[in-house]
């Protein structure tokens, strides 16, 4: 199961992701995962929201560059080695990922992680296989 | 010294009457062998043979940049082919670059204005010469080799770059005249005290500047960080590239060389000529050469003129330094910039208007420096940092072969490029020249 992550382009200015959380605050949207990536002159932000619809929406109708991006968030245990054994199986599958970061929030006593890979749904079957529990937009939702 | 005194120091009606035999001749042989020009002039109602003295220049129609490209590549020539001998090409705005051909007398009439060029600075036969300007299809080098050459100069064609090796060899031959672009001198003052040479003790006494605007700050910046003499050579490949003016040590306007070059001053939107020391747009006639002779080519260079007699002795007209440009070209380190090129480059990777800007700096070290700053659409957009990377370098590369100097390409969120009137400002030079 597939969750969307919005993703959005950021000049490295001050201010800049002051702007967009309290235009998604302001709005009523919850921000549940988040994570930036940085160069030199620009930055990509990626989030996860509860109103991932009605945020992009609010981003694009004040000028940011914002694009949807399937992602897949799933459980990790949250012990010493449980991403590593978690990342082992997706290599041994030669699954590539692209980047990854962590949610703020948990559903049990698992870590929560986003992960962006090269090619989504075959990814997502590999971890079906393996019976890794995926998170699904409902969930998060619900958070 | 004085190369040609007889016409740099020629009393006005003489140089007049030598102008006036000139063009006489020049009008009826490009009537003759140019088709592009017989046709400008029937469309103006010009009779060749109605041209009898310089004063007829006035009915004249003007060509233009647009000209030169839109007869790419041999449209204006009026000479054979097989008679020319030496081919130069320069940047255009979009697609065609300038071209000019010189023929054997086109070369030995550089060589000659370059000469004088040079004298007027303050070179004396049996000097040494450095000759920095790029070697190669830009005119800067080979125009100042011609005019060394022909002068009796001793030439070191270091061509542009390597600096440790200019400096060396300006350490080791001790040659006093120096002649590069302005910005480039200042840089390898820079990189002369990096590696332990102190520039005021420096071999060169007297600097040939041009290609490129600069400012009398600028000179003075040069010549206490060199401790010589910094001046102005002005020129353009079209019309024979550099040796058009040229400073001589008064530093009180450029010396244009008027008996072959005639220059007018003329209001950009009117084409009407402007009073004596108003600014307006330079335009020029090639009054002896063959290759391509150009009648009254808009340079589109804004300067000013005065008729006065210099206290060199030399009596031709002198111009100001450049004082802006009629349309939105920039030069770049001896290169012609224009934002329709970037413009180009965008469209054929985003196939679509883009919204750009180019930002001209000079930096500490002196050379200037091209940002183009590009909005990012949302159909480009991507989540993952290495594409954006890749669409930033694609760019990159693309505008570096159009412009062939290096830019740095930065993206930037939409509508922060600011609009004026709807319409964005296209370049920022924040040089201070």
């Amino acid at each position: 199961m597939k969750i969307t992550q919005i993703s959005v382009f950021l000049e490295n200015r001050k201010g800049r992701l002051y702007d967009v959380c309290s235009l998604l605050g302001g709005n009523g949207v919850n921000i549940r995962a988040l994570t930036i990536a940085e160069t030199e002159s620009f930055g990509v932000l990626r989030i996860v929201v509860d109103k991932s619809d009605a945020a992009i929406k609010l981003l694009r109708d004040n000028q940011f560059v914002a694009n949807f991006t399937d992602v897949v968030a799933i459980e990790v245990p949250d012990k010493p080695g449980g991403l590593a054994s978690i990342l082992k199986l997706l290599s041994e599958h030669d699954v590539n990922i692209e980047y990854m970061y962590g949610f703020v929030e948990k559903f049990s006593d698992k870590a929560l992680l986003v992960m962006r890979f090269e090619d989504t749904d075959f990814a997502q079957q590999v971890l079906a296989k393996q019976q890794i529990r995926v998170v699904t937009e409902k969930d998060i939702e619900g958070l | 010294m004085i190369w040609k005194e007889n016409v740099e120091c020629a009393a006005p009606a003489d140089l007049r009457e030598l102008q006036s035999g000139y063009l006489k001749k020049l009008i009826p042989y490009i009537y003759q062998n140019c088709a592009v020009y017989r046709q400008k002039l029937d469309a103006a109602g010009v009779k060749p043979d109605s041209v009898k003295s310089i004063d007829d220049i006035k009915r004249l129609p003007i060509t233009t940049k647009e000209d030169m490209r839109d007869n790419y590549p041999y449209g204006l020539f009026s000479t054979p082919q097989d008679r020319i001998t030496e081919i130069h090409v320069s940047s255009g705005t979009t697609g065609n670059p300038t071209l000019v051909g010189y023929t054997k007398d086109d070369v030995k009439l550089w060589g000659d204005v370059m000469a004088r060029a040079f004298c007027c600075a303050g070179a004396e036969p049996g000097d040494t010469i450095q000759i920095a300007y790029g070697y190669g299809l830009f005119t800067g080098g080979l125009g100042a080799h011609y005019g060394a050459l022909e002068m009796g100069l001793r030439i070191l064609p270091t061509s542009s770059g390597q600096t440790a090796r200019q400096l060396k060899l300006m350490q080791d031959f001790k040659p006093r005249i120096i002649a590069c672009t302005p910005s480039y001198v200042l840089y390898m003052a820079e990189q002369a005290k990096e590696m332990g040479i102190d520039p005021t003790k420096g071999n060169w006494k007297i600097g040939v500047f041009g290609a490129e605007p600069w400012s009398e700050s600028m000179r003075r910046e040069i010549e206490a960080a060199w401790n010589m003499l910094a001046t102005d050579i002005y020129g353009l490949s079209e019309i024979i590239g550099p040796g058009v003016a040229q400073e001589c040590h008064h530093k009180d306007g450029l010396h244009v060389f008027s008996d072959v070059f005639y220059p007018e001053i003329v209001d950009p939107k009117t084409g009407r000529e402007v009073r004596e020391g108003e600014d307006g747009e330079l335009v020029i006639t090639t009054l002896t050469k063959q290759g391509i002779p150009l009648i009254r080519y808009g340079t589109r260079d804004i300067v000013s003129m005065t008729h006065e007699k210099c206290r060199c002795g030399r009596t031709s007209p002198r111009i100001s330094k450049i004082k802006g440009r009629t349309d939105d070209m920039i030069v770049v380190r001896g290169i012609n910039v224009f934002p329709s090129q970037i413009e180009h480059v965008l469209v054929g990777i985003e196939g679509t208007q883009p919204h750009y800007q180019i930002i001209v700096d000079r930096q500490a070290h002196h050379l200037d420096e091209v940002e183009v700053l590009v909005e990012v659409e949302q159909r480009f957009f991507s989540d993952e940092i290495k594409r954006l990377n890749e669409l930033g370098k694609k760019i990159k590369k693309e505008i570096e072969n159009v412009l062939s100097i290096g830019v740095k390409v930065t993206l930037v969120e939409p509508k922060t490029i600011a609009r004026s009137e709807g319409k964005a400002k296209r370049i920022v030079d924040k040089r201070t020249l």
